[in-house]
């Protein structure tokens, strides 16, 4: 389906047919009726990988690069499991991964993920903790 | 000699009192220091501040703000690779910091071109940039260069026993006066759900759209949002060193990350940074407030944020501490706007000890206006705040709102009366009770949700068990019950409007349009953004006016009153009796008392309340005490004291009178002076009562007699104006408008006594 990201905005009232949930949930769904229907139930109800790189083409189209380049990360992450997420978090944190284990998340954001901007990203960090001493302290220890 | 080691002594011992009173005033709790930029105590251009550079070689940024490639700290790194438009930065670092500074106030220069300009400079030239502008400088270009056309507010709510009813009741009030965001944390972590459901449940039946949200631990708060028990996040912390960012245990590249999972949830993302944060943590590197906030916020919008909430926000009595400490943290807000992100102002925690203090720092994101004009009005009284804020709260709203309505300004708040916010409050303390019964949590009970609507804060709440909530806490966490869970419950237990709007919030996060920059969502469900409602601010006649409706919504404070229902209303008994037209009286004895044209006639008593037949008859027995004779007139042709008490004089045997108008004001007058003089005047007439007006009438008489006249003793209230000054106004047009021009002055008497 055709979508202008600098008429379509907001994409809840000027396009609701393009939106739906990862479940195929309309929003029309989320309503009283299908809740009392008991066809309802919580954590299904969230924007898709379409809907948010939707929303990265209306901030690109506002002039807002990083912004679009966030909620376009965003939309891969959107497919990748929340636990798997905030560990990724975690392990980006200073001093909390070796090179070898931040590759390891960037290879799987790359393949099982396919969310190869976000991998990018993990590598770039990667790189500048290394160059910064950010890496995880066992991995400055020299072996023997 | 002696003399002079008297008074040497005398001067070390003696304290003048006007000083000693002003060093028991609350400001002076306060500490001031001089800048110390080794310290990181300075605000805004230190000494120390690199001077802005930019270079670039194949694409590549070799080196930034004086700091070669090779010495790049992780903030430098994300910068140079994610916040600088290196296209257009080669021209844009050669324009003159004047030349730049000159476009931020004119109104010719359009936002968008600012905005992309900003995108070129180094976070040194921009600090650079926005020193060169004076406060109302500064003020002019965040009005200008804010996201969103319209302003709005965020509220605070919490409580210190973390009572579920009190929170949804605390929530409602907010969501009803306007407050477009809520956000509550916890004092114990665990809680955490209870509380995001109870305000979820509160705000969405003040008024549905309001966002909320829960500032606990991120993976906590991430999985609330999944729940879709929160719908934004400002916990993102950024500092401006590196040291201090690693302290914060994160990178911007881990910040960034959080952020786009938060998104990637539906979660509304805005980061959090402000000057002082790395004096305060010991690693300023001995560099300016200003310049550390310019690489906070190009870090931020590097990492894609839609907004931050800064102004110094939890250090903002260090900066107060510091010269300049307040313009540093308007040039913050205005950087934040320049760079196009959301700014949620600060103006939370406590700035100073001095409400004068506090509230002229508001004013740099008060008139202008901001995304936000605060990061959190307390809508409940300080003691339950957990912020560690509150410097505006409950107590102040008046305030707030009539400050809004001096000036024009909208600042985020609405007037709603006492009805009304007892009405929601009691409808969603019930709400919160029905959702607990229906999750099985431990019951609110309904001495609980009446506790709620009316306490002043939870002191006048029951205590529960707080073992039993936090095991419901974790249930919800574990069960994963969700918004439409308590959706479902809402509307079981007959809250299907309420239910509607939680649902309507699940829906936001579907369509996620709330992710774009400064989103709020209007009650209908429309999401209002700087993309859909964009400030396009170029001079009088644009951007956003106070006006119309609105300005009628928010001059109409519910104890506003219409000056008509003042000083008028039934017609008042006629107390004086006109008799014929006054002639010359030719006893030397005589005293002529002058009423004004209303006096007893259309208005029957002073501004203090006195009846005006009580006044003229204690003024009577003054002048007789003192052996003088009362006639009573009343001069028709003046309201003004000065030609009442002179045409009463004239008339008079004695040549002296007393004048008196209707709102109790008083002079005593000699037929000889000037009009406009007198012999003595009694212009505190809230103050007198009828012993007061029996003393002028001693007077008058001793003046009549020729006796040694000791002037009546002055009191005085200069309060007096600020309070009756509009009773006053409105008395004396009626009495101005029972003038007859050119009518001589007639003799009455009290009708009680003709």
């Amino acid at each position: 389906m055709s979508f202008d990201p600098l008429t379509d905005y907001p994409l809840g009232t000027q396009r609701p047919g393009l939106v739906e949930t990862p479940s195929g949930l309309t929003l029309d769904d989320v309503s009283l009726e299908t809740l009392r229907s008991g066809r309802l139930s919580g954590e299904e109800i969230r924007a898709s990988a379409e809907t948010l790189e939707r929303q990265a083409a209306v901030a690109r189209a506002a002039g807002r690069e990083p912004l679009a380049a966030n909620l376009e990360r965003a939309a891969e992450l959107a497919r990748v499991p929340s636990e798997t997420t905030l560990d990724i978090y975690t392990a980006l944190r200073p001093h909390r991964s070796t090179a070898a284990e931040l590759e390891g998340w960037a290879d799987r954001l790359d393949g099982e993920f396919r969310a190869p901007l976000t991998a990018a990203f993990v590598r770039e960090a990667a790189a500048v903790y290394a160059e910064r001493g950010l890496l995880d302290g066992r991995a400055r220890i020299p072996t023997i | 000699m002696r003399n002079a080691d008297f008074s040497m002594g005398e001067q070390e011992s003696r304290r003048s009192r006007r000083f000693v009173e002003r060093e028991r005033r609350e400001l002076r709790r306060e500490v001031l220091i001089s800048p110390h930029p080794e310290l990181g105590l300075v605000a805004m251009n230190g000494p120390n501040d690199p001077a802005p550079s930019l270079r670039v070689e194949g694409g590549q940024v070799v080196e930034l703000d004086g700091r070669d490639v090779g010495d790049f700290d992780v903030i430098d790194h994300f910068v140079a690779r994610h916040g600088l438009d290196l296209a257009a930065a080669g021209e844009a670092m050669t324009i003159p910091e004047l030349e730049v500074a000159r476009q931020l106030v004119d109104v010719d220069a359009p936002r968008p071109e600012l905005v992309r300009l900003s995108r070129a400079l180094t976070p040194a030239r921009l600090a650079r940039v926005v020193s060169l502008l004076d406060p109302v400088e500064m003020m002019f270009a965040l009005k200008k260069l804010r996201a969103r056309r319209r302003p709005a507010n965020q509220a605070h709510v919490t409580n210190l026993k973390e009572n579920p009813a009190l929170l949804a009741a605390d929530a409602a009030e907010a969501a009803a006066r306007g407050f477009a965001e809520v956000e509550t944390t916890v004092g114990v972590s665990r809680y955490a759900p209870l509380n995001a459901i109870a305000i979820l449940v509160g705000s969405q039946t003040g008024r549905p759209g309001v966002m909320t949200q829960c500032a606990v631990e991120e993976r906590r708060n991430l999985q609330l949002a999944i729940q879709g028990l929160v719908t934004y996040a400002e916990t993102l912390s950024v500092y401006g060193t590196e040291a201090v960012f690693i302290d914060g245990d994160d990178t911007p590249w881990s910040k960034a990350f959080l952020a786009s999972a938060y998104a990637s949830r539906g979660v509304k993302v805005r980061f959090t940074s402000g000057g002082g944060s790395e004096a305060l943590m010991g690693r300023a590197e001995g560099c300016s407030a200003l310049y550390l906030e310019a690489r906070c916020l190009a870090a931020i919008r590097a990492a894609g944020s839609q907004g931050v909430q800064n102004g110094s926000i939890s250090c903002v009595a260090l900066m107060l501490s510091l010269p300049a400490g307040v313009r540093e943290i308007l040039a913050e807000n205005l950087l934040a706007a320049w760079l196009d992100l959301e700014v949620a102002s600060g103006n939370d925690a406590i700035a100073s000890h001095s409400a004068i203090r506090r509230t002229a720092k508001l004013m740099g994101q008060f008139l202008p206006g901001t995304d936000f004009v605060t990061s959190g009005y307390s809508v409940m009284p300080r003691y339950d705040n957990m912020f560690g804020g509150g410097n505006y709260d409950s107590d102040d709203l008046d305030e707030w709102l009539t400050v809004q309505r001096d000036w024009q300004v909208d600042a985020g708040l609405e007037p709603v009366g006492e009805e009304e916010v007892v009405a929601v409050r009691d409808r969603a303390a019930r709400a919160v009770q029905a959702v607990f019964a229906g999750l099985e949590f431990p019951a609110i009970t309904d001495a609980e949700v009446e506790a709620a609507v009316f306490a002043l804060d939870s002191r006048d709440l029951p205590d529960r068990d707080r073992v039993a909530d936090v095991t419901a806490a974790d249930r919800v966490l574990a069960d994963r019950i969700s918004g439409v869970d308590v959706a479902r419950e809402l509307d079981r237990h007959g809250f299907p409007e309420v239910a509607e709007a939680v649902l309507g919030i699940q829906r936001q996060k579907v369509s996620a349009d709330y992710l774009q920059t400064s989103a709020i969502i209007d009650p209908d469900g429309t999401v209002v953004s700087a993309v859909n409602d964009p400030n396009r601010y170029t001079g009088p006649g644009t951007g956003y006016r106070l006006e119309g409706e609105r300005w009628q919504l928010l001059q109409d404070l519910p104890h506003v009153i219409d000056p008509r229902t003042l000083a008028s209303g039934d017609e008042q008994p006629t107390l004086l009796e006109e008799l014929h037209v006054a002639s010359i009286g030719n006893r030397s004895d005589e005293v002529v008392v002058a009423v004004g044209p209303a006096f007893g006639d259309g208005l029957d008593a002073t501004i203090n309340g006195l009846r005006h037949d009580d006044v003229l008859a204690a003024i009577e027995a003054g002048v007789r005490e003192e052996g003088a004779e009362p006639r009573l007139v009343r001069v028709r042709r003046s309201s003004d004291v000065a030609y009442i008490g002179h045409d009463g004089a004239r008339l008079s045997g004695s040549r002296i009178s007393i004048g008196l108008q209707s709102k109790g004001t008083a002079i005593i007058h000699r037929a000889d002076l000037e009009p406009l003089d007198n012999l003595e005047l009694f212009g505190m007439s809230p103050l007198y009562t009828l012993d007061s007006y029996r003393a002028i009438g001693r007077n008058a008489a001793g003046y009549a007699l020729g006796r040694p006249v000791g002037p009546v003793p002055t009191v005085m209230d200069n309060f007096a104006r600020t309070k009756l000054i509009v009773k006053t106004t409105l008395l004396h047009a009626r009495e101005t408008q029972a003038i007859v021009v050119g009518a001589p002055a007639v003799e009455v008497a009290l009708a009680s006594r003709k």
